[in-house]
């Protein structure tokens, strides 16, 4: 491409990011406040029914709790109504636990016409596959910094 | 001489085919928007009483050729080419359709600009005598879009406000090489233009510059102006990328500002929540065949520009990095020929 | 009270991620990412701890809270188990979380349909 034209590309790019309409960052970000706030709060309280009532220590209170949390998400996708609530969030409902669940569950329910294996089964870590790669090989490397420089 | 080529992008069809009949199927959203009367089937739901959405679109073509066929008073075997596409991978929707119809068949991919690509490449052949009749359909569906392009529908995202809503419709086109029109007579092609967009969620930006260069080549080639036009037409633009457009024409010496309308604005209302309009090739054909094509024929638009506009990029390129790039073809219909 | 701090906790975690997606290129996918690994590294340098004494179910239910119980896991294990427990800590603490995402993933893809979005 001549030095010409590479110019008029970068003006028209230019001026396509200075005239896009932005998002409403105030707005957005008060409804990710609510709605995420919300997700926590419910997840707070399994902690608490968990440690009152059946006894668990905190530990494993916030291990149960993610994993009813995990349960919540799945089956609000799957009955349609968490792209709604998404919608309204935003990050207030991809930052959360349930948020991963979401999209486990999407990808893999639509795919259900191409079969259980290699559409619902393959297709359940499309999107969330990164987050388990990176989530536990970032928490290997820290294992080996602590074994050999920290212990 | 049945043909002239005018410039470097322009044939002049000196027998020009006339668009006999036109046939459109929406979905419910499309239904209820403010074109909602001029449509002539609407699905009851995104399935269709098929097993998947693709499958539901393959029914959608089959059943705007049939359709289109049923107006024109035409049967299968009259027609000589059935060209027809989809944004489907593999064009499947088309492929698995024409399956069904038995007719010769072309299959053709430009995205979103595959209706004007379609009645192009049908206006040349019957306009140059290697065919008397033949039958244009293009469809997309929003599910089927998103699933592929996008996101899965149930994941919580939210749409920025340069996304666009593709259009749930097929358009199904006969022409002919007698008829009392409205009539096909310049064909322009497009170039694939590209001026370095990645942003997969503002392709009305994309694709301006290949519309502006498109015209701009029309204008050229024909050495006729805005004022020539009672309409100008592009397929799905947006309400961002329908601006840019302009500006770019503008800044090249024409102002369509007066007759420039955008399918994918008329579509949908802004009350429908579209953020910057409808999309896909199903949007132009079902505003083309529903709304615009009887309103040349009843005189309110005596000569129109029509355009589509495609983004030819796949998940692939732009994960990849790369650009957005875009092209635009453009046909000129008027009542007369 | 303790609710109420989750809420702000999580509320707070959550509009840095809104801001992210607002003002830069991150897609949802690279921002669950971005937090996974943040809330592995913040663990490791003894920052997100305090944040979930303070905020509970605020720092533990958004995405980083799912790297700390990885970090944590992984430095409990080396602890005990030495070279080893680097490879298996993080799995062993998040089991009960990668099981559940699996088996109710599996089941509400498998029980339910997509829906047209309105």
């Amino acid at each position: 491409m001549n030095p010409r034209q590479q110019k008029k590309n970068k003006q028209y790019q230019d001026y396509v990011k200075h005239k896009s309409p932005a998002s409403n960052l105030l707005k957005n970000s008060i409804c990710a406040f609510l709605v995420g706030g919300g997700i926590c709060a419910v997840g707070q309280l399994i902690v608490n029914v968990g440690m009152t009532y059946y006894d668990l220590d905190k530990e494993k209170a916030y291990i149960v709790s993610a994993m009813v949390m995990i349960f919540l998400g799945s089956l609000l996708t799957g009955l349609g109504v968490y792209d709604d609530l998404g919608k309204i969030g935003g990050a207030g409902s991809i930052v959360p636990i349930t948020g991963f669940a979401n999209s486990i569950v999407s990808p893999a329910m639509e795919a259900k016409r191409e079969g259980y294996i290699f559409g619902v089964g393959a297709k359940l870590f499309s999107i969330a596959g990164p987050v388990l790669v990176y989530g536990i090989s970032s928490s290997v490397v820290v294992g080996l910094v602590y074994y050999f420089f920290v212990k | 001489m049945r043909v002239v080529r005018m410039g470097t992008q322009t044939v002049n069809l000196l027998y020009p085919p006339g668009i006999v009949s036109s046939a459109t199927i929406v979905g419910k959203k499309e239904a209820e928007g403010p074109l909602g009367e001029y449509f002539d089937e609407v699905m009851p739901d995104s399935l269709w009483g098929e097993k998947s959405w693709e499958k539901a679109e393959c029914k959608m073509f089959q059943q705007a050729a049939e359709m289109a066929l049923e107006k024109a008073n035409k049967k299968p075997t009259d027609i000589n080419y059935l060209f027809g596409g989809d944004l489907l991978n593999q064009i499947i929707a088309a492929n698995f359709a024409a399956r069904a119809l038995e007719i010769p068949f072309y299959g053709m991919y430009g995205a979103c600009s595959t209706l004007v690509q379609c009645l192009s490449l049908a206006s040349m052949l019957i306009g140059s005598g290697c065919a008397q009749c033949a039958l244009c359909v293009t469809t997309s569906h929003f599910c089927t879009a998103e699933r592929q392009y996008r996101f899965p529908l149930e994941l919580g995202t939210q749409r920025c406000p340069t996304a666009q809503w593709t259009v749930t419709g097929a358009g199904g086109f006969v022409l002919h090489e007698n008829s009392s029109g409205p009539y096909v007579t310049h064909v322009t092609t497009g170039k694939v233009i590209d001026f370095g967009i990645k942003d997969i969620s503002n392709m009305g930006a994309a694709m301006a510059p290949a519309a502006a260069d498109t015209i701009n080549a029309h204008f050229k080639d024909t050495g006729r102006t805005a004022d020539d036009y009672d309409l100008i037409v592009t397929g799905d633009l947006g309400r961002f990328g329908g601006v840019l457009a302009e500006e770019l024409l503008l800044k090249a010496g024409h102002d369509i500002s007066g007759k420039h309308i955008d399918c994918g604005c008329e579509i949908f209302s802004i009350k429908q929540d579209v953020q910057a309009g409808g999309s896909g090739c199903g949007c132009c054909a079902v505003v083309f065949g529903g709304y615009i094509l009887s309103r040349i024929s009843d005189s309110t638009f005596k000569r129109v520009l029509l355009l589509s506009t495609g983004a030819l990029l796949s998940p692939v390129s732009s994960q990849q990095g790369e650009s957005i790039p875009g092209i635009a073809h453009a046909v000129c219909i008027q009542k007369d020929r | 009270m303790d609710y109420i701090k989750a809420f702000i906790t999580g509320g707070f975690i959550c509009v840095i991620g809104q801001i992210l997606i607002d003002k830069t290129k991150f897609t949802p996918a690279r921002i669950l990412v971005a937090f996974v690994t943040a809330g592995v590294l913040l663990t490791a340098l003894g920052v997100y701890e305090p944040l979930v004494n303070f905020g509970g179910a605020g720092a533990t239910i958004p995405l980083p809270g799912f790297g700390y119980a990885l970090a944590k896991g992984v430095i409990e294990e080396v602890k005990e188990e030495g070279l080893l427990g680097a490879f298996t800590g993080g799995v062993k603490a998040t089991a009960g979380g990668i099981t559940a995402a699996i088996l109710f993933g599996y089941l509400a893809a498998a029980l339910f349909n997509p829906k047209m979005k309105r």
